[in-house]
C-alpha cells in the first residue's frame, strides 16, 4: 500500500487554485496531524488522497492501488437513516460478508464505542458525539489500513472528543495509519506523531511533533502556534 | 348545498346497503388503479433513483421531459390508445380495447411522469447527503441505487400514493379505452361521468363521496402500515 | 407471486371469454331511455349472450363500426348509416323501433313555441327572439335531426350569435347545461322523461311528423374485420325485431308514457 505519493498536485475550482502545487510522499507511521488555518486545503488534501476529489494536475500514487482498504471520516457525521447496528453492518453488507461474520463485527464494534443501548434505535436520533462515534466505528469495521479524518471532534463536547482521541490511538497503535485534519492544537499536540502545516493551499512545513511544535522553522507557522491569524 | 347533502346521503345509502354494482364498481376501480400504481412504480422509481445518481449527457433533458410528461392530458393518452389498440391498429390483434388491462395501460403511461419525478427529487435529496459516504465507500452505481431506494422508501411511498390518486380519479382515458360497459369497465369515476351526464346529482355525488372515502382509506392504511408517523421521521 | 397471477387472471375474464361476448355500440339517448335495462337480461337469457354496451355519440359509434372494435351498432341517423352500408363497413341496415324528439323550454316559454303549429316554426321563433337555445353540436343523430329542421325552416345555424350554444357533448349534459341556462333544447323523449335535473324546464312541444326518430340495428362487415362476431350479431337482429322484442318495446313506459313504436319487420 504504502508508499504515497503525491507530485506536483493541484485542484482547482472555478479557475481558482484551492490546493497545490502539492509534493508529498506518505509512509508507515503516524499518526499524522494536518493542521492550519481554515481555507488552507486541509479537508481538500485528505479527500485527494482518499480519492474522492477531482485532479485538476499531477497524481496521486499508492504502492499498491487498492482504494477499498482506506476509510474516510467527514466533518459532519453523515450516518445513514437506519438503526445505529445496521449503518455498521453496511459496509460489510456491501462486500457480501456472510451474515455471521457481520454480526459478530457490529457487535464487536457496537460495545467498543459503548453505543450497545442503542444498537437498534434510529441512527438519526443520536447526539453529535455518538454519530461521529459512529462514524468512526463504520469506518474501521473493514480494518482498513488507513484512516482519514477530517476534523472530527470540531463541534463536540469534551467527554465525546476524549473518548474518540483514545479510540484513535488504541487504532493506531493496532496498526491503522492515521491522517487527521484538526483546528484544535491541543488535539494535535496529544495525537500527532508527525505533522503537517499548510497554507493557502500549499504544504508550508512538515515535521515530527517534537520539532514542529518546540521548534518551529517557517514564520507562517510560528505564527500560528502562537496563535496569530493568518492571511 | 342540498344537493351535496342529497350526494352524501346517498353515498351513505348506498354504503350501508351494501348495494352491490357500488362494491363490483368499486372493487375494479381499486383493481384497475392499484395494479397501473405497482406496474408504474416498478418501472418508475428505480427510473427516477437512476436519474438521480448518474450523470450522462442528455440527463437535464431528460429530467425536463419527465417533469413535462405529469402535464400530459389523459384524455388525448386515451385516444392515443384507442387507436393503437384498436381492431384496425397495430396492436389490436391483442383485444385489449374495452376491457380493464386497456385502462390499466393508459393509466400506468399517466401515472408514471409523476411517481418518476417525485421518486427523482426525493432520491436527489438523499443522495446529496449520502454523496460522499457512498462514494468513499466504494459503493457500485447499482448498490448505490438499491440504498437510496431502500432508505428513502417513504419518499418513495409518496410518490406511489400520489400516482395512485391520480389514477383512481381518472375518467377520461379510461372512459375511451374501456368504454364504460356496465359489468366489466366500469369503474366510479366513469359512473360518475354517466350519472352526471342522466342529470341525477345526487347519485353522482355520492359515488363522488365513495371514491373520496376510498381514496382516504387506502391513504391511511399504507401510512399506518407503514408506521410513518410512529417513527417520527416523515 | 401467485396471488398477482390471479388478479391478473381475473382480469382478464372479461376479455379471455371472447365466445359469449357480443359488442354493441349504442347511443346515448337509447341508454338514457333505460330500455336496455330491460332488454338485456331477456337477450342474456334467451341468446346466451353477453351482450356488451359502448354508450357513445352516433358518430363516435360508426367510427367503432368502421374500425371493427365492435360487432354491431345501434344508432339513429339515417344518411351516415346508409353510407356506412355503401361504404362496406355494414352489411346492412334493419330497422327496430322510433321514437321522437321534443322540444323542451322554459315553463314560462315566452317565446310561445308550445302554441305553434309545427317544429320548423317553433324554431324560427326562438331564432326570431334570439332565445337562449342548447344545442347538442356533436354531429349526433339528435343533432342532425336538428339540423334538419333548422334547415326546414331555412335558417343557417352558422349565421347564429351567442344565443345558440353548441355544446359538443351526449344528451344528458346537454340538458344539464339547458337547465342551467334555462335555455330551449331538442331532446329525445326518452332522455327527457328520465333526466334528473330539470329546474325550471318543461316540454312544450312535440308531435310533429319530423320529430319522429328511427332506430336502426347495423351488424358490422365480417369481410373487412373477420374478427366480428357476425354470427351473434345476425341472432341479436332477429331477436330485435322478434315479437318478444316487439311486445317489450312497446310496453316499455316512464311515468306511464310509453317512449318507444316497434316497427321492425320478421
Amino acid at each position: 500500500m504504502f508508499p504515497l505519493i503525491l507530485s506536483n498536485l493541484s485542484v482547482r475550482r472555478h479557475g481558482k487554485t484551492v490546493l497545490g502545487p502539492i509534493d508529498l510522499v506518505i509512509d508507515q507511521g503516524g499518526p499524522t496531524m494536518v493542521i492550519g488555518p481554515n481555507g488552507s486545503g486541509k479537508t481538500t488534501l485528505l479527500r485527494v488522497m482518499h480519492g474522492i476529489e477531482h485532479i485538476s494536475e499531477g497524481t496521486v500514487d499508492w504502492a499498491q492501488p487498492d482504494h477499498a482498504n482506506h476509510a474516510y471520516v467527514f466533518q459532519s457525521p453523515v450516518v445513514l437513516r437506519r438503526t445505529v447496528a445496521e449503518n455498521l453492518s453496511y459496509p460489510l453488507s456491501l462486500i457480501n460478508l456472510p451474515k455471521l461474520e457481520i454480526n459478530a463485527a457490529v457487535e464487536y464494534w457496537i460495545e467498543r464505542i459503548g453505543l450497545g443501548k442503542v444498537a437498534n434505535r434510529s441512527a438519526t436520533r443520536l447526539s453529535g458525539g455518538e454519530r461521529q462515534k459512529l462514524a468512526i466505528a463504520r469506518a474501521l469495521i473493514r480494518n482498513p489500513e488507513v484512516l482519514f479524518l477530517d476534523e472530527p471532534c470540531s463541534n463536540l463536547d469534551g467527554q465525546s472528543t476524549r473518548e474518540i482521541e483514545t479510540l484513535l490511538l488504541e487504532t493506531a497503535t493496532a496498526g491503522t495509519r492515521v491522517i487527521m485534519a484538526t483546528h484544535d492544537m491541543g488535539q494535535a499536540r496529544r495525537l500527532a506523531a508527525d505533522v503537517i502545516f499548510m497554507k493557502s493551499g500549499r504544504i508550508a512545513e512538515t515535521g515530527l511533533a517534537p520539532d514542529v511544535f518546540d521548534a518551529p522553522q517557517t514564520p507562517d507557522l510560528q505564527a500560528f502556534l502562537k496563535g496569530d491569524i493568518l492571511e | 348545498m342540498n344537493d351535496i347533502t342529497q350526494g352524501l346521503l346517498a353515498a351513505l345509502r348506498l354504503i350501508l346497503t351494501f348495494d352491490a354494482e357500488l362494491w363490483e364498481i368499486s372493487l375494479r376501480s381499486l383493481k384497475v388503479s392499484l395494479t397501473a400504481v405497482i406496474i408504474a412504480s416498478a418501472v418508475a422509481m428505480p427510473f427516477g433513483a437512476f436519474l438521480a445518481v448518474k450523470r450522462f449527457k442528455y440527463r437535464r433533458l431528460v429530467i425536463s421531459i419527465m417533469n413535462a410528461l405529469m402535464g400530459l392530458p389523459p384524455v388525448v393518452v386515451g385516444l392515443i390508445f384507442y387507436i393503437l389498440l384498436s381492431r384496425s391498429g397495430p396492436f389490436g390483434v391483442f383485444g385489449l380495447l374495452f376491457t380493464p388491462w386497456a385502462m390499466i395501460i393508459v393509466q400506468i403511461v399517466i401515472i408514471t411522469p409523476i411517481i418518476a419525478s417525485i421518486s427523482h427529487q426525493a432520491t436527489r435529496e438523499l443522495w446529496a447527503e449520502y454523496h460522499d459516504l457512498l462514494i468513499s465507500l466504494n459503493t457500485s452505481k447499482w448498490q448505490r441505487i438499491k440504498t437510496l431506494i431502500w432508505d428513502g422508501r417513504r419518499n418513495l411511498l409518496t410518490a406511489g400514493l400520489a400516482g395512485f390518486g391520480r389514477a383512481i380519479g381518472e375518467v377520461g382515458a379510461i372512459m375511451i379505452v374501456g368504454g364504460n360497459i356496465e359489468h366489466a369497465t366500469r369503474v366510479l369515476t366513469t359512473a360518475i361521468a354517466l350519472e352526471t351526464g342522466k342529470g341525477d346529482f345526487a347519485l353522482a355525488l355520492g359515488l363522488g363521496f365513495v371514491l373520496i372515502g376510498l381514496a382516504l382509506f387506502v391513504n391511511i392504511s399504507i401510512h399506518w402500515l407503514s408506521r410513518t408517523e410512529r417513527e417520527g421521521r416523515w | 407471486m401467485i396471488r398477482s397471477l390471479v388478479f391478473a387472471g381475473s382480469l382478464c375474464s372479461a376479455s379471455c371469454a371472447q365466445s359469449d361476448i357480443l359488442k354493441l355500440a349504442v347511443t346515448t339517448s337509447f341508454e338514457n331511455s333505460g330500455l336496455a335495462d330491460v332488454l338485456l337480461p331477456e337477450i342474456e337469457a334467451d341468446l346466451g349472450i353477453d351482450l356488451q354496451l359502448l354508450v357513445v355519440g352516433t358518430g363516435q359509434a360508426l367510427r367503432l363500426g368502421e374500425a371493427g372494435d365492435v360487432d354491431a351498432i345501434l344508432v339513429h341517423s339515417r344518411a351516415p348509416e346508409e353510407a356506412f352500408v355503401a361504404d362496406g363497413f355494414g352489411t346492412h341496415r334493419r330497422e327496430i323501433m322510433y321514437n321522437d324528439f321534443v322540444l323542451i323550454g322554459p315553463k314560462s316559454d315566452k317565446v310561445q313555441i308550445a302554441a305553434t303549429s309545427g317544429a320548423a316554426k317553433s324554431l324560427q321563433r326562438i331564432a326570431d327572439a334570439q332565445a337562449t337555445y342548447v344545442s347538442r353540436g356533436d354531429d349526433s343523430g339528435t343533432h342532425k335531426a336538428e339540423l334538419k329542421i333548422w334547415q326546414i325552416a331555412e335558417l343557417e345555424p352558422a349565421t347564429f350569435g351567442t344565443w345558440y350554444n353548441a355544446v359538443g357533448a351526449g344528451m344528458g349534459a346537454a340538458l344539464n347545461t339547458a337547465s342551467a341556462l334555462n335555455a330551449y333544447i331538442i331532446s329525445d323523449r326518452a332522455s327527457w322523461l328520465n333526466f334528473k335535473n330539470k329546474g325550471d324546464l318543461a316540454l312544450l312541444f312535440s308531435g310533429d311528423p319530423v320529430l319522429f326518430n328511427q332506430y336502426a340495428y347495423l351488424p358490422v362487415n365480417p369481410e373487412k374485420h373477420p374478427t366480428v362476431q357476425y354470427e351473434m350479431a345476425l341472432k341479436l337482429e332477429e331477436w330485435l325485431v322478434s315479437e318478444k322484442s316487439a311486445a317489450l318495446i312497446n310496453t316499455y313506459q316512464i311515468n306511464g308514457e310509453t317512449l318507444f313504436v316497434f316497427n321492425g319487420q320478421q
